[in-house]
């Protein structure tokens, strides 16, 4: 068993608990910014986190990389570190190794040692063979770095993205990896409130598997069954937070039964019943079934959360809407964030800030990325 | 031969406050109370009565009580009372001891050693009162994932059957118990939006009316089954066992079998009703699936095809084996399930406690990843919302009750179902009998169980922070075990309290 797990749960409790802030934001017409405002924003939360966890995912990020999978991976000790690179170098063709850079800064202590790899999966058809898909075999393998090589966490796997994140509030975080000097057209951040006192980098938010990230506010009392339902389809839920839970849910749901995201948030934040009886008939059945058949994805208890992958960020609350989000607009930025005060203070003259309802998805697109899809499902139906 | 048992049950009539008004007199089936005009006397008969308490609660001046005979042995822990009194029955009849209801020996009651959780200030508890609360659930066999186009979903889904409460009323057949009982259970399940169950004994024409809510049974006797029964019903369950009878047939002596039963259940009038202990075609598990689709054929896919079985040691290989032998339900019936009649050396030394039964079979079918394609209804003993929503966290979809039933329509629990004669009217064909059971009140009756134990549920889901029974189902964090061993907690997939 790799340590990292028992740094992240050291007393082994159902799950690990918090609270937290989240903020993300997304240009829609794909121009890329530095991640100056969105520390700004998640720092004026700073009372809804407590200083043992703070980070950020960053799309857009290695656009010379474009075509590889950029994975940066905590080592707890060098020997941690040779054995992985090793592992990297027997699994895939390593383009690039390097230190990611950082700066001194007062808040951080004790770092583990950072690396980020730039990948290509070099055994293609063998993996054909095997039925996989590239993105099947990196999941594995980044399962397979996470239990079996003690001391190495891959903490960020996808491609022309990027995680940070670490121990402390997420501005000192942001400093401490000079976010500043990164550029990216979507950026989601996070500041956690543990109820652990012990802090690991690892267990901060977001958790990402492949291009997929997830920051998380909530407590999930449907946990249990979640993990239980998702065990069924191969994950393993290693490091027991609700946040692990809803990444591979939304993997499992997106990338592998290919349902798009309105449709997805139908099943985390199914509507009630009393509802249905409302709706037309077409609506009413998909709901129906989608209840019948994925109840146990339905995610119980308060949450909100943010999940972006590539040219999209989607933000969902439960379906009673026990934790907060608020929505903004202006021109082509869309922003979802804890609280609307962090929004207006990076941008005081937004067009319009509203509440959405609980259950409801609200979705930022790249423009690009829209016209794309509404060419496939046309396509689709003819 | 002059008999040796001593009575169990003493009468005690306060002569003070008998009005000799000969209530009990007629309210005894069993003939204990008769009134002596010349002295202007009610007597008893202490060995005939049972302790059904029928005589206590109808006594219009409170006159009457029944206790257990205190009758005293040297004290043995080996030799119960209970033990010497059944060696003296068979040496007085050379027969197997009949009994009625469920096992009443103190076998561990796992449910009363797990607790259950409740939120405390990082999630917020939900209040039923004021927020909804959602108990409906589907029964049948899912699909692992589904494919839309649009808004339209492309995967066949087989047929599901919602009920609006995860508690349904179990196997009890025409014959044994009245046909007023069976009445009030299928319009309790209709007015409340879940299902009962007709058993082995066919269905009494006189309910077809409510064969949307039914679950219509094929066991091994084929009682009363022909194509309109399974057109009429909602779900078909194949009886393979019985928690109170693993293993072992039925019996229907031929004096209940009178002439509606007998229409009924398509046998001649009087004789006895004899189910054989194995179906004659089901000799192993592709017989079974044989019979899965032959049923499922002659009703063209609309119905769910359910596969009862009593909870026995190797219940996780059996149920692996069942869903892939194509069934959409399983029914788990546990040591503690009830019965009509069955032999009490079987009823009370064969079979697990429903608990282990469900935790294994729920925690095998995940193991090989076919959990989704059976629903699993869990039976055998529930005594209150309690624990239908422990057996709801440890895995089930739904919960089956029977004796609980009965207990709401007036059953008190004497075992003497077998005899024919129920003074409460539900066990009996006896026409005097089964008119006592008024079937309006004791379909509201059964109807205020049912309300009563959903809003408990409600209220201890909310507790949790869940507003969706889905949600708990197979959630088993929100359990914790007092009180068991390492071993049993391993088997049940629960952690200890405090830990
Ligand atoms: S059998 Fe029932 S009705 Fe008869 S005396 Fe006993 S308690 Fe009363
Ligand atoms: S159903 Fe009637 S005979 Fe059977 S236990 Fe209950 S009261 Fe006694």
């Amino acid at each position: 068993m790799n340590r990292v797990f028992k740094l992240n749960n050291p007393y082994n409790d159902d799950k690990v608990i918090s609270a937290c802030s989240i903020f993300g934001m997304i240009d829609q017409s794909g121009r890329c910014f530095s991640g100056e405002c969105v520390t700004t924003a998640i720092a004026n939360m700073q009372v809804r986190s407590n200083g043992l966890g703070g980070g950020f995912a960053v799309y857009g990020l290695y656009p010379e990389h474009a075509d590889h999978y950029a994975f940066h991976i905590m080592f707890l000790d060098k020997k941690a570190q040779e054995e992985t690179a090793n592992f990297l170098t027997e699994n895939f063709l390593l383009t690039h190794a390097e230190k990611i850079p950082t700066r001194k800064t007062a808040g951080i202590v004790d770092p583990p040692i950072i690396w980020r790899y730039f990948l290509k999966v070099n055994s293609k058809p063998r993996i054909e063979l095997e039925g996989l898909s590239e993105d099947d075999y990196v999941v594995a393998k980044v399962m397979e770095i996470n239990t079996k090589i003690d001391g190495a966490f891959v903490f960020s796997s996808g491609k022309n993205m990027g995680v940070f994140k670490g121990v402390g509030y997420p501005e000192d975080i942001s400093h401490y990896f000079r976010l500043d000097e990164y550029k990216g057209y979507l950026w989601t951040a996070h500041g956690r409130f543990p109820t652990n006192t012990q802090g690991w980098w690892g267990g901060a938010h977001p958790f990402s598997i492949l291009d997929w990230t997830v920051v998380h506010n909530g407590e999930i009392s449907s946990y249990g069954i979640n993990q239980r339902y998702l065990e069924m389809f191969g994950y393993r839920c290693t490091m027991q937070t609700d946040t692990e839970v809803m990444a591979y849910a939304v993997d499992l749901l997106m990338r592998k039964h290919g349902l798009p995201i309105e449709i997805v948030a139908d099943i985390f934040a199914a509507p009630l019943w009393s509802e249905l009886e409302h709706m037309e008939k077409t609506e009413k059945d998909l709901r129906i079934k989608l209840r019948q058949i994925y109840s146990s994805l339905l995610i119980n208890g308060p949450f909100t959360v943010i999940i972006a992958h590539q040219g999209e960020m989607i933000g969902l609350t439960d379906r009673i809407r026990l934790r907060p989000l608020t929505a903004g607009v202006k021109g082509d930025m869309l922003y979802l964030s804890s609280e609307e005060a962090a929004i207006r203070l990076i941008c005081p003259d937004l067009e319009k800030a509203w509440i959405p309802r609980g259950g409801e998805p609200i979705v930022g697109r790249l423009y690009q990325k829209e016209k794309k899809e509404l060419s496939h499902r046309k396509k689709e139906r003819g | 031969m002059k008999t040796l048992l001593p009575p169990e049950f003493k009468i005690i009539r306060d002569e003070a406050k008998c009005i000799k008004c000969q209530v009990c007199v007629r309210q005894c089936g069993f003939e204990v109370h008769t009134y002596d005009e010349e002295e202007d006397v009610v007597l008893s008969n202490n060995a005939k009565c049972v302790a059904c308490s029928r005589c206590v609660k109808f006594c219009p001046t409170s006159a009457l009580n029944v206790i257990k005979n205190p009758l005293s042995y040297r004290e043995n822990t080996n030799w119960r009372q209970e033990v010497i009194h059944d060696i003296i029955k068979q040496a007085e009849t050379g027969g197997v001891i009949l009994t009625g209801m469920g096992n009443d020996k103190p076998y561990p009651i796992y449910w009363d050693h797990l607790v259950l959780n409740a939120s405390q200030v990082t999630n917020p508890p939900i209040d039923p009162l004021r927020e909804p609360m959602e108990l409906r659930t589907y029964l049948g066999s899912k699909p692992d994932q589904l494919v839309i186009k649009g808004k339209h979903v492309k995967t066949k889904i087989p047929p599901q059957v919602p009920i609006e409460t995860p508690i349904l009323f179990s196997a009890m057949s025409y014959g044994s118990i009245s046909l007023n009982a069976q009445l009030a259970l299928a319009r309790a399940a209709s007015e409340f939006g879940t299902l009962w169950n007709t058993g082995e004994g066919g269905l009494h024409k006189e309910l077809y009316k409510y064969g949307s809510t039914t679950i219509v049974q094929v066991a091994s006797g084929r009682f009363g089954v022909h194509p309109d029964y399974l057109y009429a019903a909602r779900v078909l369950e194949i009886k393979i066992g019985q928690g109170a009878k693993p293993g072992i047939g039925g019996h229907l002596p031929g004096e209940k079998v009178s002439s509606p039963v007998s229409r009924t259940r398509m046998i001649p009038k009087g004789t006895d009703a004899l189910s054989p202990a194995p179906h004659h075609d089901i000799y192993s598990i592709e017989d079974l699936a044989q019979l899965v689709y032959a049923l499922k054929e002659a009703t063209n896919y609309q119905k769910p095809v359910c596969v009862k079985i009593a909870a026995v040691h190797n219940s996780a290989a059996i149920a692996s084996g069942i869903a892939r032998a194509g069934a959409d339900i399983i029914a788990l019936d546990g040591l503690r399930g009830g019965t009509g009649a069955a032999p009490k050396i079987i009823r009370d030394n064969v079979g697990i406690p429903i608990e282990l039964a469900i935790a294994s079979v729920d925690t095998r079918l995940r193991q090989e990843g076919i959990r989704n394609r059976v629903s699993l209804i869990a039976a055998g003993g529930f005594r209150s919302s309690a624990d239908v929503i422990k057996a709801i966290a440890l895995g089930a979809d739904a919960v089956y009750i029977a004796t609980a039933a009965l207990v709401a329509m007036g059953c008190h629990l004497c075992q003497k179902c077998y005899t024919g004669i129920c003074n409460w009217g539900i066990a009996t064909q006896d026409p005097y009998l089964s008119k006592r059971l008024n079937p309006d009140l004791a379909t509201q009756r059964l109807i205020n169980l049912l309300r009563g134990w959903s809003l408990e549920i409600k209220e201890m889901l909310g507790g949790m922070g869940i507003n969706a029974i889905e949600s708990l189902r197979g959630n088993r964090l929100h359990l914790r075990a007092v009180g068991l061993t390492q071993a049993e907690m391993d088997v049940l997939g629960v952690r200890q309290a405090g830990a």
